[in-house]
């Protein structure tokens, strides 16, 4: 068995799948990490990411899966979910040897692990929609933190930037340490580098004078849906696990 | 705004309009114009209650002043109780400020019903149109349509609004006349009818005229309260059935009356809220829109109540079990989606991923079938299966010994009634 090292990168796993077949490799591990001299493997390989190489992959894998296949996976390897290399890895294997195209073989375990991964991603993805909370800053701006479970923001930029087009925001992710910014315009990535601390201070310190009346009146409102009748606290939970409760304003 | 006031105002109106279950914001269709604020498709639950329901829109009433004495409503004209009107200025500010901070996907706007219908109307369709023509707002909007109003304003709604909504509140007019002697069915067809006609009108124009407006893109829907009259759930999902096929609604809603007041008509303060059974006929519902299955197929005279202890696929399933078992691997999908366990994305992923090979229980665990009730009904490529010749009600005491419902600890409070 040979032990593939890469970057991490979307490309630096499709360089690793041309490495694959330029070497003839059979039973292979892909392992996410620096390159270290003498590591406890066997045999290893360092996977140099190549951008042609990676594109040739990338060319051979739009031939025998859709579109959304493609994007599928794309989303699958972005989430950055640990320990599931070696399934994207065998996926894409598994595509390129097969002559038809094999995304619906859910009978396949490679095809059925990307299709949960998808899965999980998608729905955190659609949390992120529904919990991200905005807080309007004095410049007129809104501001949202959030600590997803997946590598989600990149994903969450085409719904914010069509529903919310007539004004600034940034959604930040705490975990991963960058955020993305709207200007009415166009959205990039950005960094902040506040310290640990003082952070969420700061903001409040820059909330709209109206900011602290909307969210009591949002906490008001949430308390006076409820119906004690009806309380089951079970389905609550389930609905919105505790680690997402941080930053929900009717949570706090 | 003064804070304490509109804080008082919210606390009231969202109150009083908490009964009405509906919260769905989806089915629109609404884009964002103009790089205006919002837009409105698949329908987001931003929060959910303690109770475990969606919480998508700001729901509240305009008012909860009323003419009117309907026995199971809390603002009823002879309730003793705080009321409360916010201004259309104050309603438009709250939709806007709790939509920009991403509470919501839009307002639910209902209303008690002052001096008239069509003064009460006027005022929810003001609301509507001044988010839409001097907000540029494309969120969601459901106004609930005031039985009585005029087709004009009807009309109006319809353009400013996704979705518009007359309640049934009970399921038939004789329970309609005992608990709210005010009302009518008849009365609150008449707008339906008008609705209905009115967005088959609007989506052939669309299809002529690209430019032509978009009228009540999310259609009309409707509830019923359960528990409060004595109807049978034959009787609820025959009426759900037939507004479903004559309206065209979108969505029934199933309320389990929630006892609010003391009144000789309705069950006594103290009686549970009926959630087992609101959940079965939600799941009833959910079979007749979306798994093929006849009204008559799932309640009908010998079977005038859904089950509480087991859903009403299974129940289906173990009255009929001459039809099965069936063999994923050749059957054919409207089959398939009839049998317990098996939802509708893990039929057709069944149906895809059989075009490959032929699928064993390994497989289907993990296309998400719920192998534990599947078991009884199927075959696959596998040697074992479910050989017994068991009798339907073996089967179910089997699957009720393995599963843990979310609402089943509320069952047994909820059977002393009966
Ligand atoms: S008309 Fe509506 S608000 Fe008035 S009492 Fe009847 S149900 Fe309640």
């Amino acid at each position: 068995m040979t032990t593939l090292i890469y970057d991490g990168t979307f490309e630096g796993l499709l360089t690793a799948v041309f490495d694959v077949y330029a070497h003839k490799l059979d039973v292979v591990k892909l392992h996410q990490g620096e390159w270290l001299e003498g590591a406890l493997f066997d045999e290893k390989m360092q996977v140099i990411t190549d951008e042609t190489r990676a594109g040739r992959v990338l060319k051979a894998l739009k031939l025998k899966l859709s579109t959304l296949g493609v994007q599928r996976l794309y989303a699958a390897h972005l989430a950055e979910i640990p320990g599931e290399d070696n399934n994207l890895l065998g996926f894409i294997r598994y595509a390129i040897d097969t002559d038809e195209n094999i995304e619906e073989d859910y009978g396949n375990r490679y095809v059925m692990r990307v299709s949960e991964m998808v899965r999980m991603v998608r729905r955190e993805k659609h949390r992120m929609e529904a919990f991200i909370r905005f807080q309007k800053l004095r410049d007129g701006s809104f501001y949202a933190a959030i600590e997803p479970d997946f590598n989600v923001l990149p994903l969450l930029i085409k719904h914010f930037r069509s529903r919310y087009a007539d004004m600034k925001w940034m959604i930040y992710d705490l975990r991963r340490k960058y955020g993305i910014y709207y200007d009415l315009h166009d959205t990039q990535f950005i960094t902040l580098d506040f310290a640990e601390n003082s952070r969420q201070a700061d903001i409040v310190a820059a909330y709209t004078e109206d900011e602290g009346m909307y969210q009591n009146l949002w906490k008001n409102y949430f308390k006076s849906v409820n119906i004690t009748s009806r309380k089951n606290t079970k389905l609550h939970v389930r609905h919105i696990p505790k680690r997402y409760w941080k930053h929900l304003t009717e949570k706090i | 705004m003064d804070a304490d006031r509109i804080t008082e105002k919210l606390n009231i109106l969202a109150d009083a309009a908490k009964y009405d279950v509906s919260c769905s914001s989806s089915g629109s269709k609404r884009k964002n114009e103009n790089k205006g604020l919002g837009n409105a498709s698949n329908g987001i639950c931003h929060s959910y209650t303690e109770d475990g329901r969606c919480v998508s829109l700001l729901k509240i009433l305009l008012t909860n002043h009323c003419i009117f004495d309907c026995a199971y409503c809390v603002s009823r004209k002879s309730n003793d109780i705080k009321r409360a009107a916010f201004t259309v200025q104050e309603v438009v500010d709250l939709t806007i400020n709790f939509y920009r901070r991403n509470y919501i996907e839009g307002l639910f706007l209902s209303s008690g019903i002052f001096k008239d219908a069509d003064f009460t109307m006027e005022r929810l369709v003001r609301v509507a149109k001044k988010l839409r023509l001097e907000h540029n707002f494309h969120g969601y909007i459901h106004l609930k349509s005031i039985p009585g109003a005029s087709d004009e304003l009807m009309n109006e709604a319809g353009l400013y609004a996704d979705r518009l909504s007359v309640n049934l509140e009970m399921p038939t007019e004789a329970g309609l006349k005992l608990l709210a002697p005010d009302k009518s069915h008849q009365e609150m067809i008449k707008p339906m009818g008008y609705l209905k006609n009115a967005i088959i009108k609007h989506t052939e124009e669309k299809k002529l005229f690209k430019k032509a407006p978009i009228f009540a893109p999310a259609g009309q829907s409707t509830q019923v309260i359960i528990g409060a009259t004595p109807e049978n759930d034959n009787q609820i999902l025959h009426s759900a059935n037939y507004f479903y096929k004559n309206f065209k609604l979108k969505r029934v809603y199933y309320s389990g009356y929630v006892p609010v007041l003391e009144d000789s008509r309705l069950p006594a303060l103290n009686t549970s809220v009926p959630m087992v059974r609101e959940n079965r006929l939600y799941q009833a519902d959910w079979l007749m829109r979306n798994y093929g299955f006849h009204v008559s197929e799932i309640v009908n005279n010998h079977q005038p109540h859904l089950d509480l202890d087991i859903d009403p696929k299974l129940s289906w399933a173990i009255r009929n079990m001459q039809e099965f078992p069936i063999d994923v691997n050749r059957a054919d999908l409207k089959i398939i989606l009839r049998v317990p366990g098996i939802g509708v994305l893990s039929a057709q992923k069944i149906v895809s991923a059989r075009k490959f090979g032929k699928l064993n229980w390994e497989h289907l665990k993990r296309m998400g079938v719920s192998v534990n009730r599947a078991k009884y009904f199927i075959t696959c490529q596998s040697k074992e299966f479910e050989r017994r010749d068991l009798t339907g009600n073996a089967i179910k005491q089997f699957i009720l010994a393995t599963s843990h419902s979310k609402y089943i600890k509320n069952v047994h409070t909820q059977l002393n009634l009966f």
